[in-house]
C-alpha cells in the first residue's frame, strides 16, 4: 500500500517539473508537487510507531515554519543565496541521515557513505557559495599555492575512504570521510568567482539530489532514489547549459582558471581609444525617436535593483512613444540560472516580452536602440573574433548591430572576465555612467516630460 | 540491489527528458522546485528517527527531519512566489 502511494508521489513530482515547461502550467505543477509531498510525508508518518511522533511532528513543524518564513521573507534579489542555502541544508540532512543510520547499526555501508560524501560536499560547498553571494566572502576567485594537488589528494582520499568503509565498516573511516568531504566542498567552491555562480549553484543543486538518491539506496526507499536522481539530473543539465553558455568547463571553473589567464590582456590596445559618454537626457532623446528597442539586463541590474525602473522605462516608451520594446536575456546573466527572468517577472514585465538569446540575436540588426544595463562580457564581440581571449567561443548578444548602443555602467572597467570590451569605443556606442537604477530613473523622468 | 539500480537508471532517463523540456525562463523556479522535492529525504529522516534503537541515531534523524522540512516548505514557498509573478501582457 505505502509503495503505491510513494509511486503516486513520484509521478506527481515528475509532473511538477514537467509543469515548468511553460509559465502557464507551472503553478499547477507546483501544486502537484506539494500534493505529492503531502502524500509521501503523511504515509511515512503513519508507518512510524505513534509514540515517536511526539518528537517527529514538532521537528517537522519547526522546520516547516522556518522554511515558510524564509521563503516568504526573502527578497527576490537575494534568491541565489537562498537557493544556495537550501542546497546546503538538503546536503546536511543527508549527512545526518547517513550518520544516524550508521549509528543505529545499519548495514548498507556503501549507500550511507555515498550519501554522506555527496551530502557533505553539497553542504560545505553551498555554505561558501552562500557566503560569497551574500557578500560575507569576497566574490573574486580565491587561490593559493598547491591548490590543485591538494584538491586531487583530498578527492583521492575521499574515494579511498568510501571504498575502505564499504569493505571494512570501521566507524572511524566514516567520520574521516565526513571531514574530508566537508573540506573538499570548501576548497572546490572557494576559487569560484561571482560570474561563475550560475554554474556552481547548479552543480550544488545536483549534489543535493544525488545525496538524496544515495540515502534512498541506504534505506531501500525507491521514492528517494527516483526523486534524488531527477533532481541530480536537473542540476547537472542546468550546469551543462550554463557551461555551454560560457564556453567553459566545470574543471576550469572549480580551479578558477577562467580568470587566471585573462588579467594580462585586460589593458592591451586600449590606450589610444576613447569612449563616448552621454547623459540620461541624450539617451531619452534618442529613445523617443526609436521604433524598436531591445533591453539587455545583466547582474548590474540585479545589484542596483533596477528592474522596476526598467519596467517603467519600457512602459513609457511603449505607451507614449509607441516603440516596440523587448528584453533579451543571455543564459548566464546574473548569479543563477533564470535570475533575470525572475527579477523582470517581479517587476511585472510580461514573460512574452522576454526573449532568450538564440531567439532574438538576429533581430539586433534592425533595432534602433540596444540598452545594455549592468552587463558587459555577454555582449563582448571578442568572444567571436579573438581566439586568444579567455571568453573566446562564448555565445554573445550581438548588440553592436543596433543603430545605437547604450551601456549603463559604473565605469569603463573591464567585465568580470577581465577582458576589455571593444564595443565601448565604437561610434554607435554611448556610455551612460552611473548606478543602473538612477540612470534609468533619470531617463524615465525625461521621457515623461 | 539490482531492483534499486534499475529504478535509479530509469529515473535518470526520466529526469533527463523532463528537465530538457523546462523552459529557460523558468530555470530559477526549477531550482527551487527541485530543492523542495529533494526534501523528500525527510522520508529517510522520519524512518531513522522513528525506528532508531539508540538515542544518537534518533537525534540525528530528528535533526535531519528539521533540515529537510525547511527545504520542503521553503522550496515550495519560494517557487509559488516566483511563479505567481510570471504573467502575460494584460489584455485591454
Amino acid at each position: 500500500m505505502s509503495g503505491l502511494i510513494y509511486l503516486t508521489a513520484a509521478v506527481l513530482f515528475i509532473l511538477a517539473i514537467r509543469g515548468l515547461s511553460s509559465p502557464r502550467s507551472a503553478r499547477l505543477g507546483n501544486g502537484l508537487g506539494i500534493a505529492g509531498m503531502t502524500l509521501a510525508v503523511v504515509t511515512a508518518l503513519a508507518l512510524v510507531p505513534p509514540q515517536r511522533l511526539l518528537l517527529i511532528v514538532p521537528a517537522l513543524t519547526i522546520g516547516g515554519i522556518i522554511g515558510v518564513i524564509s521563503g516568504q521573507k526573502v527578497k527576490m534579489t537575494a534568491l541565489p543565496q537562498m537557493i544556495a542555502a537550501f542546497n546546503g541544508l538538503g546536503g546536511l540532512a543527508a549527512v545526518f541521515i547517513a550518520a544516524g543510520e550508521i549509528a543505529d547499526g545499519g548495514t548498507r555501508y556503501f549507500g550511507s557513505a555515498a550519501g554522506l560524501l555527496i551530502g557533505a560536499l553539497a553542504f560545505s560547498g553551498s555554505m561558501i557559495a552562500f557566503a560569497k553571494l551574500q557578500g560575507l566572502l569576497p566574490g573574486r576567485p580565491f587561490r593559493f599555492a598547491l591548490q590543485h594537488p591538494l584538491n586531487i589528494l583530498l578527492g583521492a582520499a575521499a574515494f579511498a575512504l568510501l571504498a575502505a568503509f564499504s569493505l571494512w565498516h570501521a566507524e572511524w573511516l566514516f567520520w574521516a570521510l565526513a571531514v574530508i568531504a566537508l573540506l573538499l566542498g570548501f576548497l572546490l567552491v572557494l576559487p569560484v568567482g561571482g560570474a561563475d555562480m550560475p554554474i556552481i549553484i547548479s552543480v550544488l543543486n545536483s549534489y543535493s539530489g544525488w545525496a538524496a538518491a544515495g540515502i534512498g539506496f541506504t534505506l531501500g526507499q525507491t521514492l528517494l532514489i527516483i526523486t534524488g536522481t531527477i533532481v541530480g539530473a536537473s542540476g547537472a543539465i542546468l550546469a551543462y547549459v550554463m557551461t555551454k553558455a560560457m564556453n567553459s568547463s566545470l574543471l576550469q571553473i572549480m580551479t578558477g582558471g577562467n580568470t587566471q589567464a585573462s588579467s594580462r590582456d585586460a589593458t592591451a590596445g586600449r590606450e589610444d581609444r576613447t569612449a563616448r559618454s552621454g547623459n540620461p537626457e541624450d539617451a531619452a532623446f534618442i529613445m523617443e525617436n526609436a521604433e524598436k528597442i531591445i533591453i539587455v539586463p545583466g547582474y548590474g541590474m540585479a545589484a542596483a535593483h533596477a528592474q522596476h525602473a526598467l519596467k517603467e522605462m519600457a512602459d513609457v516608451l511603449r505607451q507614449k512613444y509607441h516603440a516596440e520594446v523587448r528584453f533579451a536575456i543571455h543564459p548566464v546573466a546574473g548569479r543563477m540560472p533564470g535570475h533575470m527572468n525572475v527579477l523582470l517577472a517581479e517587476a511585472n514585465v510580461p514573460y512574452d516580452e522576454i526573449y532568450e538569446m538564440d531567439d532574438i540575436n538576429r533581430d539586433f540588426g534592425n533595432v534602433d536602440v540596444a540598452y545594455v544595463i549592468g552587463a558587459n562580457d555577454i555582449t563582448n564581440p571578442l568572444a567571436k573574433t579573438d581566439p586568444s581571449s579567455p571568453i573566446y567561443g562564448m555565445p554573445v548578444l550581438e548588440v553592436e548591430r543596433a543603430k545605437t548602443v547604450f551601456f549603463v555602467k559604473r565605469s569603463l572597467a573591464a567585465g568580470y572576465s577581465g577582458v576589455d570590451n571593444p564595443l565601448f569605443y565604437n561610434d554607435n556606442t554611448i556610455m551612460l555612467y552611473g548606478d543602473a537604477k538612477q540612470v534609468t530613473e533619470a531617463i524615465v523622468k525625461d521621457l515623461e516630460k | 540491489m539490482i531492483d534499486l539500480t534499475t529504478i535509479f537508471i530509469l529515473a535518470a532517463f526520466i529526469g533527463y527528458f523532463v528537465v530538457w523540456g523546462v523552459t529557460p525562463a523558468l530555470y530559477s523556479p526549477l531550482m527551487s522546485v527541485s530543492n523542495a522535492v529533494s526534501g523528500v529525504v525527510v522520508l529517510g529522516a522520519v524512518t531513522v528517527a522513528g525506528f532508531a534503537e539508540n538515542p544518537w541515531a534518533e537525534a540525528c534523524g530528528l535533526i535531519a527531519v528539521v533540515l529537510a522540512a525547511v527545504n520542503i516548505f521553503g522550496g515550495f514557498a519560494v517557487s509559488a512566489r516566483m511563479l505567481s509573478m510570471f504573467k502575460t501582457r494584460e489584455k485591454k
